[in-house]
């Protein structure tokens, strides 16, 4: 049998729960009462050990800011908010994943597939390219032509910094 | 009424037929469209990375409707939850201030009066019309949700029941065909864990592909152009990687409601779909040979 883990206490971050709870979607992360709701009717956790976000959420108000950040579960929520509706102490969970994933991107942990499509639609203003071959296919079909390229959304990245991170 | 449709990113690309599907039945029913070519990406992959980011790209989306006076019609679930939820931050005044300050250098500014909806409320919301003019179908329709449809209910205050959903079943009845109850309707697609880990996501897939096999479903009806990569697009590589056949049509709610208005099949775009839809044209044309 696997021996079980040991946290050392020397090693939590006290401070990583009210971090979270400053970021936009975090605020409630000290409400949550451990009931377990989400978990049980979470559709991931139902076919994957890899995420269970009741323990995910026990991990960080003790401090585990190195692994919730640089482990990937975080990034398996799905955000279907099925939680969401269910928690009685509304922590409101996908946005609480979403502010622990803010936190990851800012400390150099962004998932790839998260850098990837930042890229894109950094890049392209859209998440798909659209080139010429796509056109004519809409054309051929009667359907009005996309733009390829938005500006628009490089601009608004340079304004926050994203582009750094992403580009 | 006239929209402006925002297609986002999946629509235009990898799901036509919802496309062709939706703006022929939006004509039918005398609900006129608009194409704004500045919109773009709607921010949602943007939230799990910088949340003022997010917040910035989706209001940009509001600003350009707001500019051009119309509402907006989404056809994707993700879209629709992802401008709605930064509709709702938007009201606030400090929330509204520092977002504009970064639509400021594009030229933009977003006041907080766009309205948007999701084209399957506004089809809902059409119903009596489709009533009136449909030609019932004579099909076992399973109904998939999905999330951002309904989900977080703060953003649908005035519609939908998250954990009853009823407005796809009650289409699916307003053009004559049966809506069939299955195990676990409300579970999710796995779409966005498909980049994360594919494994999930597909065994999340097959789960729901063999509950509405088991009730003997013709076909399932949905909303999402991403609930449909993983139901059509995936569903034959799910076929073989399970060893476990399923064969069962996807069809875009648009799709289902232009059969029932008579539309054609090329003017619904099923051509274009992954699972042959021949077997259920050919159910529904032999119903209507022997009245």
């Amino acid at each position: 049998m696997k021996k079980k883990e040991i946290i050392n206490m020397d090693e939590l971050d006290p401070q990583f729960k009210y971090e979270i709870a400053s970021q936009p979607g975090g605020e409630h992360i000290l409400k949550c009462v451990q009931c377990a709701t989400c978990s049980s009717g979470c559709p991931v956790a139902s076919v994957s050990d890899r995420f269970n976000p009741r323990k995910i959420i026990r991990m960080a108000v003790l401090g585990l800011k190195d692994t919730v950040l640089r482990e990937d579960f975080v990034w398996y929520c799905a955000a279907c908010y099925t939680c969401s509706e269910r928690c009685p102490q509304d922590v409101r969970i996908p946005d609480l994943m979403a502010a622990v994933r803010n936190i990851a991107v800012k400390e150099g942990c962004i998932h790839p597939a998260y850098k990837e499509q930042g890229r894109l639609i950094g890049e392209l203003g859209r998440l798909y390219e659209v080139t010429e071959f796509e056109n004519e296919k809409r054309e051929k079909l009667g359907l009005p032509k996309v733009r390829e390229k938005n500006e628009e959304i490089a601009e608004i990245y340079s304004c926050t910094g994203v582009g750094k991170v992403v580009l | 009424m006239k929209y402006a449709l925002f297609l986002g990113c999946t629509v235009p690309v990898r799901t036509m037929a919802y496309e062709i599907s939706t703006r022929n039945v939006m004509k039918k029913l005398g609900i006129s469209l608009a194409d704004l070519e500045d919109f773009g990406c709607c921010g949602f992959p943007l939230e799990s990375i910088d949340h003022t980011t997010y917040l910035s790209v989706a209001a940009r989306n509001l600003a350009v409707a707001e500019a051009a006076n119309l509402p907006v019609m989404t056809m994707c679930s993700a879209c629709n939850g992802s401008l709605l939820k930064a509709n709702l931050a938007m009201q606030d005044k400090n929330t509204r201030d520092e977002i504009n300050a970064n639509l400021k250098p594009i030229n933009r500014q977003y006041k907080g009066t766009t309205v948007v909806k999701h084209a399957a409320r506004v089809l809902y919301e059409t119903m009596d019309t489709i009533k009136e003019m449909a030609h019932p179908l004579n099909l076992k329709v399973a109904a998939h949700y999905g999330c951002h449809y309904t989900k977080p209910s703060e953003i649908y205050a005035d519609f939908e029941d998250p954990e009853v959903p009823y407005s796809l079943e009650e289409l699916i009845s307003a053009v004559g065909a049966t809506p069939i109850p299955y195990e676990n309707k409300k579970q999710c697609c796995g779409g966005s864990v498909m980049g994360i880990d594919e494994s999930v996501s597909l065994e999340m897939v097959r789960e729901k592909l063999s509950h509405i096999k088991k009730a003997g479903a013709d076909a399932m009806v949905l909303v999402c152009p991403f609930c449909d990569v993983m139901y059509d697009i995936n569903q034959k590589r799910i076929e073989n990687q399970a060893g476990e056949q399923f064969g069962i049509p996807v069809l875009f709610l648009p799709q289902l409601i232009g059969l029932a208005l008579g539309l054609t099949p090329d003017e619904l775009g099923l051509k274009m779909n992954r699972v042959s839809v021949r077997n259920l044209l050919k159910t529904l044309g032999d119903g209507n040979e022997q009245k």
